[in-house]
């Protein structure tokens, strides 16, 4: 009642107009709000037009070689003209799998156990201490990491597809143990102790209960991991390394990936230097119409979790 | 489940075990034995942790003002809900785009186009250290390095300021408003003070991720892995460590990549003392 009577508009007695212009802000006053309000409106450009800067760029330059051959072809004995990023775009699809396969079980049960088995106990303090710390690793470190792990095992000099993927789940195995640590947070208490009253052990609480509701969100959270290191350059250009050709072996040899292939088609150009440039734009375009596509997914998930919980 | 948690801290601790065995030896390592012709680790490790803390540093210079204002476009001064959602999704984007995209943009678009106004610096402030000396030709600068890098980190750090100013109680607003304040003195009365620890977290978090910012700047900057410098138009300019690790690795074997996993440690040490504060700032002005 009383937020009712205070969205009221004003009552104005006779002389609130007189009070209402003397306390009109004085022209030095206006003039900082309005120029404050211009920085403001400046700050979103100075945003949003290097996003539209570089979205246009690789519009622009890439799109001249986005054609059928760039799709089916590798870049195997290519000099110049031609080639594609069969091998590199494979190599993306098999690493990030990969890495999706190590890091999504892995930090999904690392964050059922935070928030259903562990209230505050050392082991959680120590996880999310840990995760924290994990978080602010390099991405170049992660790769270095995976280097070091692999020459300790493998002897030095190693470079393989399963390496790169260690790398990237050392950099996606917080992000998804927070972000699912979040979601399972987010459902509601009573659900979790309606099952448990009913005599269902924990584990059945959590399989039938906690988990389908929160499905959505743990999604949105795996795909937002996913679409975080999809564009990885630095620890696939160590670890992973670089091929012209096809490679299907994740523990054999080389594999090309896209960002990879972005970067050594701008590093390592031949004579043509426009081919490589072209090819390096239309790697970028592919790369990012990758990420949005993943962006626009996530996103198109979270809002069942928000309804779910106005439900209750 | 319980062993899901375990494995996730051994990770971590398994990263610092390969690390300092692999790059322990760096520390002794002479010359001759390190990449750059470096005499010894630290004379090695020195330049380029400048050059990283340099560009990080520029990147940050450049992006708090404009974090902020977005962060404000997108709470205070946001005329609808869905306007503020709609520059919630363009900030997630810009975070979403590889560093080697933004690498190939800062270096072929970015860098030829602000080679013209290095000129001008150079012309009309060239009395101060950080503009004087020739200007690159390739505008392949730390400036320009330090651009790329501050677009890259504006959208975290306008993340965390947004989430702050998120958090400034309505009656504060109010109050301010029923003083008779305008919009401006509102933000800077009620606003601002709250968030004040938002925003220095958030600075440090973005200046977290500019420390580690590997391929953008690899690609963008022409660099002298010995160099320390403050120009930051000349075409000689300090390399960073993430840089310096990803352009050399490729080539390098035996004890040149001991003493490049050295200085990834070196990185590693600097980025997790800065986010550590970062988020002890966050959490004092009770953020996540």
């Amino acid at each position: 009642m009383t937020a009712t009577l205070t969205r009221q508009a004003p009552q104005h007695a006779p002389d609130a107009a007189a009070t209402l212009a003397a306390s009109t802000p004085s022209w030095s006053r206006r003039a900082k709000n309005r120029a404050a309000s211009a920085a403001v409106v400046a700050a979103v450009a100075l945003t949003a037009v290097p996003l539209a800067l570089v979205i246009w760029a690789a519009v622009e330059r890439g799109s001249a070689r986005l054609d059928l051959t760039l799709f089916t072809h590798s870049m195997r004995g290519v000099v110049g003209q031609g080639g594609g990023l069969l091998h590199a775009l494979t190599g993306t699809l098999i690493i990030t799998g990969a890495t999706a396969i190590i890091s999504i079980p892995l930090g999904l049960a690392a964050a059922i156990y935070l928030t259903e088995y562990a209230g505050g106990n050392k082991l959680a303090a120590i996880t999310r201490r840990a995760v924290d710390i994990m978080v602010s690793i390099p991405s170049i470190v992660a790769g270095l990491a995976a280097y070091a792990l692999f020459s300790l095992i493998l002897g030095p000099g190693t470079r393989s597809g399963l390496a790169g993927a260690v790398a990237l789940a050392m950099i996606m195995i917080p992000v998804v143990v927070r972000s699912s640590e979040e979601v399972l947070r987010l459902v509601p208490a009573d659900l979790r102790e309606a099952g448990l009253a009913l005599g269902s052990p924990r584990w059945r609480v959590i399989r039938k209960i906690v988990l389908p509701t929160a499905l959505p969100g743990l999604t949105a959270g795996a795909v937002l991991g996913v679409a975080r290191v999809i564009g990885e350059t630095a620890p696939l250009l160590l670890v992973a390394g670089f091929t012209d050709a096809m490679n299907y072996n994740l523990a054999d040899g080389r594999m090309a990936t896209l960002p990879v292939f972005i970067y050594t088609q701008w590093s390592s150009k031949g004579l043509d230097t426009a081919a490589y440039d072209q090819r390096a734009w239309a790697g970028a375009l592919v790369l990012m119409a990758v990420v949005v596509v993943l962006q626009l997914a996530a996103r198109a998930l979270p809002p069942q979790i928000a309804k779910l919980r106005r439900n209750r | 489940m319980m062993a899901a948690a375990s494995a996730v801290a051994l990770v971590l601790v398994g990263v610092l075990v390969f690390l300092a065995v692999n790059g322990g030896p760096a520390v002794t390592a002479g010359e001759g034995e390190l990449p750059a012709h470096a005499k010894n680790f630290l004379a090695l490790a020195g330049p380029l942790a400048f050059g990283s803390l340099w560009v990080a540093v520029i990147a940050l210079a450049l992006a708090s003002l404009p974090a902020v204002g977005v962060a404000l476009a997108a709470t205070i001064y946001a005329p609808s809900p869905r306007f503020g959602r709609f520059l919630g999704a363009v900030l997630d984007l810009l975070a979403a785009v590889p560093s080697v995209v933004f690498g190939l943009w800062g270096l072929m678009v970015l860098a030829p186009a602000v080679v013209p106004g290095y000129e001008w610096a150079h012309a009309h402030l060239g009395w101060l250290p950080f503009f004087s000396g020739e200007p690159s030709v390739t505008g392949r600068t730390v400036l320009t390095a330090g651009m790329v890098v501050a677009v890259m980190i504006l959208p975290i750090m306008a993340a965390i300021c947004r989430e702050s100013f998120a958090l400034t109680p309505p009656a504060l607003i109010e109050a301010a408003y029923a003083l008779g304040a305008t919009r401006w003195e509102m933000v800077r009365a009620a606003v601002l003070p709250v968030a004040r620890s938002g925003i220095v977290a958030g600075g440090m978090l973005g200046l977290g991720r500019a420390l580690g910012e590997t391929m953008a700047v690899a690609m963008v900057l022409s660099a002298t892995p010995s160099l320390i410098s403050f120009n930051v138009i000349s075409a000689e300019n300090p390399s960073t460590i993430a840089a310096f690790i990803a352009s050399t690795f490729p080539e390098s074997t035996g004890a040149e990549v001991s003493a490049l996993i050295g200085l990834g440690l070196v990185l590693f040490a600097i980025s997790l003392v800065v986010s550590l504060v970062g988020r002890r700032i966050a959490k004092q002005g009770g953020l996540r």
